[in-house]
């Protein structure tokens, strides 16, 4: 047993987090940072925030994370990390030349107060910020949220340090994807292209983290949002705001400062969940819904219809971010499975509570749900009530082993397989590659556990 | 002048026919002028003299802002390197999630808990206080102490031990207290170690605050002699990949008795034990010495430097401990297994080494790594054109001879040394004074260790704390066949389209150490640098472009 001392009896507590379903803000910053062509992220801390963090990202993307730090000393500590982080960004232009820097802040410096915009400018004073370059920050101290926190922080900021009131609107639409993966941000740039709708998405990692090898190293791949775009969600017609707790806050800032108005969508994932989200771009734009979706959409409906008794009343177990869950418990439901335990380390609120419970108000069982919880709760209620399948991220794996049960990868960190920055899971078409990996999941079970009489050949 | 002139081309020692010195002055160009000059101090063209002396290196010096490079923090060298390979002990980071989080079995650090009576094994399991704004602002003393309390109700450990991260410093909670306290209350050992990320200049600091945590709370505390001859202790070997299993494989049939390991595949109770040891064999230098010197001043077991990393240096360090104990059989029998090794040794490079051979790499890792795993390279007939250490010290680059002329400064300094004297009832010479000067002049060196660099070849390129912007120069300028360093380096050097050996988690492959290991990492190195990806990083249409222009039917 992997896990061996985890054993049925709950005890409660309030101090000590064992196995936990959420990691800090300063990770979700920087990978939000990444999504901006030509930025440099830079963690403004002691050296080991930003090795972890790259070192995280590295693993579940198979991808360089280039990434600079402040480098505290004892030294900085006491007497504040000005003088770091001004030499820091003199050395990221000089070097490494990047168009923008997006500082972000770690409970080290935030517990000590630095003020980064203040830094910032008397770097910009001190001419180490080359004319035409950029510092943008957020503050992340790693002691408030997760790591969605963080994403959702930077994500704002690329709002307040970019966008530009006034002007023209434009039929452009912003598209704040949400903390998903480079696969996922591509699939959402292709429906959107298929609907004939100009978009500008950010944070945009596809091509960032999943490039490819051509045997030249590019310190800034092609992929990232263009600080221009950035410049002009001003001006767009609205602003799709996918996944409340990454996104709204980018999307809120861009209606406040430049009014231009935000929807608020589940993250679009699962059938009703992809229909949310194209007929809000449909009544946002006034454009169709074009034959090439309608078809992919039949496409996702035909397989659940079709193998919809191996779904049914089908237990889950799932751990991961709020987002996520939200959007793919109510797929679950959709596909008359079962969710029973939902867990994520976030503390995404008593308002996401009420969605998520409402969400599963119909499902025919008492359905577990913790915020702010971990995985050995997680695990503990595996064992006291068991599932047909159980959604996380890599580390589930310990407990899909030790309890032998079916395990689909889902989530962040996914660091022991390939796919999730390739495939996505978004849309219709990403729908369909969820389906496929429910039913292996459940089906090679089904074959595994077979005997020599009642082995089927066709399912 | 003319003979000066010629002295001075004599003098230039070609690195893979360029000029290193010339490529140290262009990765130092793009620097602004201050920084070209102290990296200017950790960037060495080695020199060898005849009396084995090697230039002065600049290292374990602050890490510039900014300039992106390897290293790691104090907590990821007391908490990930040292103390997280030990099974039995819980350890708890008192801080924000992250610290935790991240240092979650990433390490590969493998264990086998069925050797211990009780089968305790916390390893696949993270253990955090998740510190909040609240803590932050009114203390998280309290919190840690319900944490611990919880810890205990839940998993009922022999052993607990606190990890601070930054803000703990910051804001003075005192775990030592705290776990005094709970010590008391509990019944159980319960420990803290100060190791806030921004400590000392690496991963380093972290090292030496483990060390001494060990020391003072574990070490000694259990008298019983175990039963077996020639017992030592292994210092510096973390079981990656199960390195550690394979020494113990070894040492097994020669009859050697392994009392701890520090800490690969280790028990708190085994620490506990030390000292009953008669000799301490140190792996990694950088990252244990501390400890090694300790017990020395404390128990009086003497300790010698090894590398279980080659095939000849397996067989070169299983020789000195024969050597140590001086016992006919001991020797016998080392030289029967040594013999019983070798064969699959050389079937193993005579079908790898025609692949091999001529092959160039560069390795900047650890602490000691980047020196170890030369031996494999040579042994394969490969070079190391060059090789750097994350967060050695000059020591480990020029040999322990440099330790007097070594300059402590402020960042350093704030690392506690421990005064130790000789334990009063149970300081034990091994050997008599007589006896170890023999062993001396036998050739058997004491508390040495030579460094890297008098193994290295004049002009190799020694650079310290190696910068993105260098790896890159340095991938640019010699194209190397291999290149060896970290997860973060990894894919940024395969983009090059230059094949990356992860030396910290062996690409999750190995073991490497010793017998067996040599064989794996000889294959998997013969596997990378030919394999026949890098050939097809151009498509056919970007080779022979001019077969487009042959087809133009229209004309």
């Amino acid at each position: 047993m992997l896990l061996k001392h985890t054993t049925t009896k709950i005890k409660e507590r309030s101090a000590l987090t064992v196995n936990p379903a959420k990691t800090c803000q300063p990770i979700g910053a920087m990978y939000a940072a990444l999504g901006i062509h030509g930025c440099l992220p830079h963690s403004h801390g002691s050296q080991g925030c930003y090795a972890y963090h790259r070192s995280a990202l590295t693993r579940h993307y198979k991808e360089p994370v280039m990434a600079a730090t402040s480098a505290f000393t004892e030294g900085s500590s006491v007497f504040g990390g000005q003088a770091n982080l001004v030499q820091a960004i003199d050395n990221m232009f000089t070097v490494y030349k990047p168009d923008v820097i997006a500082v972000h802040t770690t409970c080290l410096s935030e517990t000590i107060g630095d003020d980064i915009p203040q830094i910032a400018s008397k770097a910009a004073a001190g001419g180490k910020v080359p004319e035409g370059k950029y510092v943008i920050h957020a503050n992340t101290p790693s002691y408030v949220g997760s790591h969605v926190t963080g994403f959702s922080n930077m994500t704002k900021a690329m709002v307040d340090y970019f966008a530009e009131p006034g002007g023209e609107k434009t039929k452009t639409v912003n598209i704040v994807p949400g903390y998903v993966e480079p696969s996922d941000m591509e699939e959402i740039k292709r429906i959107c292209a298929a609907m004939g709708i100009p978009i500008i998405m950010f944070p945009d990692t596809s091509g960032v983290l999943n490039g490819p090898l051509t045997g030249h190293f590019k310190m800034y791949p092609d992929g990232g949002v263009k600080i221009d775009a950035l410049k002009k969600t001003g001006q767009s017609m609205g602003t799709l705001a996918l996944g409340n707790l990454a996104s709204s806050a980018a999307g809120f800032a861009l209606d406040s400062k430049c009014k231009v108005p935000c929807k608020v969508l589940d993250l679009p994932i699962g059938l009703t969940g992809t229909d949310m989200f194209i007929d809000a771009l449909r009544t946002m734009t006034g454009e169709n819904v074009p034959d090439s979706l309608m078809f992919e959409r039949g496409q996702m409906m035909d397989i659940i219809s079709d193998m919809h008794q191996y779904f049914y009343g089908k237990k889950v177990g799932l751990v991961g971010d709020p987002d996520q869950l939200l959007a793919l418990t109510k797929f679950l439901v959709s596909l008359d499975m079962v969710p029973t335990h939902i867990v994520t380390g976030s503390p995404a609120g008593k308002k996401f509570e009420a969605e998520l419970r409402e969400a599963v108000k119909d499902v025919p069982c008492d359905v577990n749900i913790k915020l702010g919880g971990d995985m050995y709760l997680f695990h503990q209620w595996v064992k006291n009530d068991p599932v047909d399948l159980v959604i996380g991220n890599t580390y589930v794996k310990y407990i899909a082993k030790d309890e032998d049960i079916p395990y689909i990868r889902y989530g962040f960190p996914i660091y022991d397989r390939i796919g999730h920055s390739y495939l996505p899971t978004v849309g219709y078409r990403g729908g369909i590659m969820m389906l496929e990996k429910i039913l292996n999941a459940l089906m090679d079970r089904q074959d595994r556990d077979a005997t020599d009489v009642n082995m089927e050949l066709v399912m | 002048m003319a003979s000066t002139a010629n002295a001075d081309i004599a003098d230039k020692h070609l690195l893979d026919g360029k000029d290193p010195e010339k490529i140290k002055q262009e990765m130092l160009r793009d620097y602004p002028p201050k920084i070209a000059r102290k990296r200017a101090k950790q960037i060495v063209i080695n020199k060898v003299d005849k009396d084995q002396n090697v230039p002065e290196i600049s290292s374990n010096v602050r890490t510039i802002p900014g300039l992106i490079g390897q290293r790691g923090c104090c907590y990821a060298g007391c908490k990930g390197v040292v103390l997280g390979p030990t099974r039995d002990i819980i350890n708890i980071t008192h801080g924000p999630i992250g610290c935790g989080f991240y240092s979650w079995l990433t390490r590969r650090n493998q264990t086998d808990a069925s050797t211990s009576e009780d089968g305790h094994n916390f390893m696949p399991y993270c253990f955090s206080t998740d510190m909040q704004d609240k803590e932050i602002i009114f203390g998280g003393e309290k919190k840690l102490e319900q944490a611990i309390q919880e810890a205990y109700d839940n998993f009922h450990p022999k052993a607990i031990a606190v990890f601070a991260t930054c803000p703990v410093g910051l804001i003075g909670d005192d775990i030592h207290a705290v776990s005094r306290k709970m010590k008391a209350r509990l019944g159980i050992n319960v420990f803290g170690f100060s190791c806030e990320g921004y400590k000392g200049v690496s991963q380093s600091a972290g090292h030496h605050i483990a060390n001494n945590g060990i020391f003072k709370n574990v070490i000694g505390n259990d008298d019983t002699v175990r039963e077996g001859e020639f017992k030592l202790n292994l210092l510096g070997e973390y079981n990656i990949g199960g390195d550690a299993f394979e020494i113990e494989r070894i040492f097994e049939k020669c009859g050697i008795t392994l009392v701890s390991t520090f800490s690969g595949n280790s028990s708190i109770d085994d620490f506990a034990n030390a000292h009953t040891a008669d000799l301490n064999l140190i792996m990694c230098h950088r990252s244990i010495n501390y400890v090694a010197e300790m017990m020395e001043t404390k128990f009086g077991l003497p300790w010698i430097k090894v590398n279980f990393i080659g095939a000849q240096a397996t067989a070169k360090s299983l020789r000195k401990i024969a050597q140590y104990f001086e016992d006919p059989k001991l020797t016998e029998k080392v030289e029967a297994v040594i013999a019983g090794e070798m064969p699959e040794i050389e079937n193993a490079l005579q079908m790898i080494r025609p692949r091999t051979k001529g092959k160039r790499a560069m390795m900047f890792v650890g602490g000691s790594r980047a020196h170890h795993y030369q031996e494999l390279f040579t042994e394969m007939g490969m070079e190391t054109l060059s090789a750097g250490y994350e967060f050695g010290h000059r020591d480990d680059y020029e040999g322990r001879k440099v330790l007097p002329d070594i300059k402590v400064d402020a960042d350093s300094r704030n690392i506690e040394e421990l005064e130790i004297s000789p334990d009063q009832d149970r300081f034990k010479p091994r050997k008599s004074s007589e006896e170890l000067k023999k062993l001396m002049e036998d050739g058997l060196a004491f508390s040495e260790y030579d460094g890297m660099m008098t193994e290295m070849k004049t002009g190799s390129m020694i650079i310290d704390d190696l910068t993105q912007h260098e790896a890159d120069k340095l991938i640019e300028s010699f194209k190397p066949d291999i290149f060896c360093a970290g997860i973060k380096e990894k894919y940024a050097v395969q983009k090059h389209g230059i094949p990356m050996k992860q030396l910290h988690s062996y690409d999750y492959g190995g073991p490497y150490a010793g017998f067996v290991g040599a064989i794996n990492f000889y294959k998997d190195i013969e596997r990378m640098v030919n394999s026949r990806i890098w050939g097809f990083l151009k498509a056919p249409w970007e080779k022979n472009p001019e077969l487009a222009a042959n087809y133009v039917f229209d004309e």
